[in-house]
């Protein structure tokens, strides 16, 4: 005689333990959208009220002059600060760009064996050294090289801090690069070196633009990630609010801005308004530059 | 009446290979092949799986160059004189095209896929390059189906039309020889067929190496087969007085007739 369906229906462990794992991860992934709003809502509160009332919107994105604590008549102007981290990212991206494209290729199209292991971990090794480190060099060494070798009164200015972040995101721009790389099929190397092509043409033919999405999102993380960095920049940029003229000048970055003045104003206040708006600015703009990374990326397993 | 044509043997082969012996490590996995593959015709290759086929045609072009654990002794002659004395192995893999098993639409256009050879070798002039890839299509037999969307992505075409793609492509290089890999693995019988026309077209003009798992496909195309076995290189011969029994060796005999393999 068949067992009745009641006999058997039951709810066990296994039942319960897959509800549980269910829930966890699904606490797991919305608490990714959860802090990203979180933090959007938070920066936003503490600097639209100045953000709209009392902050003149033209003078923060034309004056180049940032006197927040002035006491006859205090300034919000951020382009200064804005060139200041443009200059610095796009210096680091001249560095960091043919750095670790250059890695990334000799990486997965020519190292082999131990050498390609070996250097694999390097290359994340470096991305792991703390920003105060890379800011301690810059300071410390790059000063000096720099005054000697050009023969400037500071050391400290674009050109430093520039280079510093471009070693800073090489590594993980060469991780990302290299991933990509290595997602291009072996098939494709194959067939183009059956058709007479040198490694070269190999590489500059098939190889890149097969992989040109998720290098163009490497290069995108370098350039969110240069925003973004705040100490290295603030010990190797000279921290001097100014428009550059060349690399030899002092700049100060937008997040170094934020890093070094914020303890010492007074919640609330409006010195503080304006530091959060600084912050709301960098949010947004980091935000397109990932997103526009991630749709890139997605661009690719469309094709 | 395929078979019956054998070129005459006066004239000078295109391929001449001596005592050829490839082994990875300690693994032989060909052993003492002695064969000429003559100007127009279809050349098949026939054994099972890991009988050595997929290297013998490595061999040709050196793609062991790149490829430290893989030892090639023995002689090569192309086009009369030794491969592995050509001082420019580009030049060298320029002159023979090469099809794969599986067929690899590489994710350009469909005009890129087949203008990259001509471009790799210098071409540049947008009206020749047309001319070529009009050309290469169509003995392709893939023109009338793609010549309205040349600028869509190769990679998104089907299964078939990639792998005449790759002929077109590997015709692009205006070789005098081309290797085809068990072209039609992953390929459907209609377009197997239309393959097979392309090839009895192509062999006017140029000479082709067939390495084949389908023992009627090479009785269809091959004007002459060689039937490697493990490791081995059992015989070759006419194909048709092959496949009527006059073998040398009982095994190509029972291989055939499909007592094993």
């Amino acid at each position: 005689m068949a067992r009745s369906a009641e006999a058997i229906d039951e709810r066990n462990l296994a039942w319960y333990l897959d509800r549980a794992v269910r829930v966890f991860v699904f606490v797991g992934g919305i608490s990714a959208i959860v802090l990203i709003i979180g933090i959007f809502v938070f920066i936003t509160r503490e600097g639209l009220e100045f953000a709209t009332t009392t902050l003149n919107i033209k003078e923060f994105f034309t004056s180049p002059r940032w006197a927040p604590t002035s006491e006859t008549r205090p300034t919000y102007g951020a382009l200064a600060l804005i060139a200041g981290t443009v200059s610095v990212t796009g210096t680091a991206m001249i560095v960091a760009i043919p750095f670790s494209l250059g890695a990334a290729i000799y990486i997965a199209e020519f190292a082999t064996g131990k050498t390609r292991e070996v250097l694999k971990v390097l290359v994340e090794m470096l991305a792991a050294i703390p920003s105060v480190v890379w800011g301690f060099i810059g300071l410390s060494i790059m000063n000096g090289i720099i005054i000697q070798l050009f023969n400037v009164p500071i050391g400290l200015n674009v050109l430093n801090a520039g280079v510093i972040l471009g070693l800073m995101a090489a590594p993980i721009m060469t991780t990302i690069a290299e991933d990509a790389l290595k997602a291009v099929p072996d098939d494709y190397r194959q067939a183009a070196e059956a058709m007479g092509a040198t490694r070269w043409q190999v590489i500059f033919k098939v190889v890149l633009p097969a992989a040109r999405n998720g290098l163009v999102s490497a290069v995108l993380l370098g350039v969110g990630r240069g925003f973004g960095e705040t100490m290295a920049v603030l010990m190797a940029s000279g921290h001097s609010i100014n428009i550059p003229d060349s690399v030899f000048d002092s700049v100060r970055a937008l997040t170094a801005t934020i890093a070094a003045e914020l303890g010492e104003t007074a919640v609330g206040s409006d010195h503080y308004g304006a530091l959060f708006t600084l912050g709301i600015m960098l949010f947004v703009v980091t935000f397109i530059i990932n997103l526009t990374a991630d749709l890139v990326v997605r661009g690719i397993k469309k094709r | 009446m395929v078979g019956t044509e054998v070129a005459p043997a006066t004239k000078e082969a295109v391929l001449d290979i001596r005592n050829l012996r490839i082994s990875y490590g300690s693994k032989v996995a060909l052993n003492d092949v002695t064969l000429d593959v003559r100007p127009n015709e279809v050349f098949g290759i026939i054994g099972p799986a890991n009988s050595g086929k997929t290297s013998f045609l490595k061999a040709i072009t050196r793609m062991d160059d790149f490829n430290a654990s893989m030892n090639v002794s023995g002689q090569i002659s192309f086009l009369g004189k030794d491969v592995t004395k050509w001082r420019n192995v580009f030049a060298l893999r320029r002159r023979v095209g090469v099809v794969f098993p599986l067929p690899v639409g590489l994710p350009l256009s469909v005009y890129d896929n087949v203008a990259l050879a001509p471009r790799l070798g210098g071409t540049k002039k947008k009206a020749d390059l047309d001319e070529i890839v009009e050309r290469c299509l169509r003995r392709a037999a893939l023109w009338d189906e793609v010549k309205d969307r040349l600028d869509s992505l190769g990679s998104l075409l089907s299964g078939g039309q990639q792998q005449r793609l790759t002929i077109a492509r590997a015709l692009s290089q205006d070789p005098d020889l081309l290797l085809l890999d068990e072209f039609s693995i992953a390929v459907d019988p209609v377009t197997t067929m239309r393959i097979e026309d392309v090839i009895r077209e192509l062999k006017n003009e140029i000479s082709i190496i067939m390495v084949t798992n389908l023992v009627q496909q090479a009785r269809r195309l091959a004007d002459r087969t060689a039937f490697f076995l493990n490791s081995e290189f059992v015989e070759v011969g006419d194909t048709s007085p092959m496949f009527e029994g006059e073998v040398q060796d009982q095994r190509t005999h029972d291989y055939i007739t499909g007592r094993f393999g």
